[in-house]
């Protein structure tokens, strides 16, 4: 609909009419726009499409980056990275991890967000400080945890050892160190999915919620039947950006556990950095490189689909 | 659930919040003697600035302050400039098979950060840029989503304003810079603030690219000052953490608003 005196726009795509003096020779402007748009199409190529070509390459060589050139071995690197119970182990800790985290940050960021959304004095500065951690360097981050979760002098420690409970060590041991992880990524994050779904929350008309009230729905009620449904774009949103976040999460895992102790907290993002910077084995990072690029591309064409079909309705 | 009930969760989100912050300040301002008793001092009998001065002499966090300055600094304007760039190209000139090429463009955003490290490692060195300014800044100055942003928020702009000024006898980067810009403020502080942050804690770019103390970042010489520390000396770590903690934190609670707004907005509207 167009309100009067509104003028009507061409689609933004369609041919721009040439203007009264300055557009004859289109052979310049095909020239001002390579100049303008080379750069940007350059790097994106040398930097994010030629990764994946090399990756796919190297993924079918034995290398370990000194030798000349790349012995040739067809899939075996597959076949062997895809038996390989140490490959096995990786993407369970990768799925553990990512599901306590997504669901961590969702469930957590929607308590949050209905904690703020309530007229209570001081939750604007509780808002501020929640979403503050997610704008902080995570290898900080993780070294100030490291000092938190100390067995011996550790904030941790100090809070449990009054009330009798000797602190769990969330770093050096194989059961732990996994949930320090998630406790560290949940405390940087939480905030920044509290943040958007309280923008969701208060972006939402006000009549059905009324219309609930009326009906004498209960706040839980109305909480689970009108608020939730309306935030499922968000959740959505959260969910998969989420995932794919996560999937790469390098700077915590890094500064805290280095994959460890063990394996316990190897994650297909720690195990390319391993397998390439630490042991040198192109072929083998290559491989895992291509198994990421693969699971997260499904994650990625899943969300596009969904997100489409809802731009249609 | 009652007010006071409210107001008591508040309280412990915000402690669980503060909590960490509180003990690295605490502990960076801590007498060695204090850090390492049980129960711990929760608060510094007497204020100390030695560990800032350990940390200092331990690692050269003079340059990795420099060096990630640089990166973020020219790595924002060199990608918010691709991004600016591109997009107006795409919204005001004409150029054959314009949607295909913006696919190829936006499709840069379905692959992984992570998945081209190794790649990129080996061009770096092929051309030669291992532990130089080019290598840390330069593979990470293409722009899909910024650019996705800019073009969606150039096409909002009304047409007869650009028009107006060709008219006048402006050229296309005349237009861009004098008209088109300035109309764009808001959507344009918004790139610059997600990739401005996205670029100061940049981590695992910077760890493989750079291999001497000179050429480190903030968040890359602090894993280094961690590791050659041991776990043992956390007054010298704690006033590292600090260090590089502390320019992100005043940053963000003065300019609050403008990282807030445009972290969420870049969120959201992805």
């Amino acid at each position: 609909m167009t309100a009067l005196g509104e003028t009507v726009r061409a689609h933004p795509d369609a041919p721009v009419r040439p203007a009264a003096s300055a557009r004859p020779r289109p052979l310049r402007e095909y020239g001002l726009f390579a100049l303008m748009v080379a750069p940007n199409l350059i790097v994106i190529a040398v930097f994010a499409y030629w990764p994946i070509v090399y990756n796919a390459y190297l993924s079918l060589t034995d290398w370990n980056m000194i030798a000349v050139r790349p012995t040739f071995v067809g899939l075996a690197n597959y076949a062997r990275t895809l038996t390989d119970p140490a490959f096995h182990q990786t993407l369970w800790v990768t799925v553990a991890f990512t599901g306590l985290i997504v669901a961590g940050s969702l469930l957590i960021g929607l308590a949050l967000a209905v904690l703020l959304d309530q007229p209570l004095m001081g939750s604007r500065i509780v808002r501020t400080l929640s979403f503050a951690p997610h704008v902080l360097s995570g290898a900080a981050v993780a070294t100030l945890w490291l000092f938190v979760f100390d067995p011996g002098y550790g904030l941790v420690r100090a809070l449990l050892d009054p009330l009798g409970i000797t602190a769990p060590d969330l770093v050096n041991s194989s059961d732990g160190a996994l949930f320090g992880l998630v406790i560290v990524y949940l405390w940087k994050n939480a905030g920044f999915a509290a943040l958007i779904y309280l923008t969701g929350m208060q972006g939402l008309p006000r009549e059905l919620d009324e219309a609930a009230v009326l009906d004498g729905a209960g706040s839980w009620t109305r909480f689970r039947r009108v608020t939730l449904p309306q935030l499922r774009p968000i959740t959505f949103f959260l969910l998969i950006t989420t995932v794919i976040g996560t999937f790469q999460a390098f700077d915590v895992i890094a500064v805290m556990t280095g994959g460890g102790p063990g394996d316990a907290t190897t994650t297909l993002s720690w195990a390319i950095y391993s397998e390439g910077f630490e042991a040198f084995d192109a072929g083998r990072a290559a491989t895992l490189s291509m198994i990421m690029f693969v699971l997260l591309l499904i994650v990625t064409a899943v969300q596009a689909r969904i997100m489409e079909r809802r731009m249609h309705l | 659930m009652t007010r006071a009930v409210q107001y008591v969760l508040l309280l412990g989100v915000a402690a669980v919040f503060l909590g960490p912050l509180y003990w690295l300040v605490t502990t960076a301002l801590k007498a060695p003697d204090e850090i390492y008793q049980f129960p711990p001092a929760w608060w510094p009998s007497r204020l100390t600035w030695e560990n800032f001065g350990l940390a200092w002499d331990a690692a050269p966090f003079d340059r990795f302050f420099l060096n990630s300055t640089i990166a973020t600094v020219a790595g924002t304007a060199l990608k918010v400039a691709n991004a600016v760039l591109t997009a107006y190209a795409f919204v005001h000139l004409r150029f054959p098979f314009k949607n295909a090429l913006f696919l190829v463009i936006l499709g840069a955003m379905m692959v992984p950060g992570h998945v081209t490290l190794l790649p990129n490692y080996l061009t770096v060195a092929t051309l030669g840029w291992i532990n130089t300014y080019a290598g840390l800044i330069i593979p990470g100055i293409g722009s899909a989503f910024a650019t996705f942003l800019m073009r969606q928020h150039f096409r909002t702009l009304p047409r007869e304003v650009t028009d107006a000024a060709s008219v006048d006898g402006a050229g296309h980067l005349r237009t861009l810079w004098q008209v088109v810009l300035p109309m764009s403020r808001p959507m344009l502080v918004t790139v610059v603030v997600i990739t401005a942050v996205e670029e100061w804690n940049n981590f695992v770019w910077p760890l493989i690219v750079t291999n001497t103390a000179e050429m480190r970042t903030l968040p890359v010489g602090l894993l280094i000052l961690k590791d050659q520390e041991g776990l043992s000396n956390w007054g010298t770590i704690m006033a590292g953490t600090l260090i590089v903690l502390a320019p992100m934190l005043v940053i963000f609670f003065v300019a609050q608003r403008w990282i807030v707004g445009g972290i969420t907005a870049g969120a959201v509207k992805g």
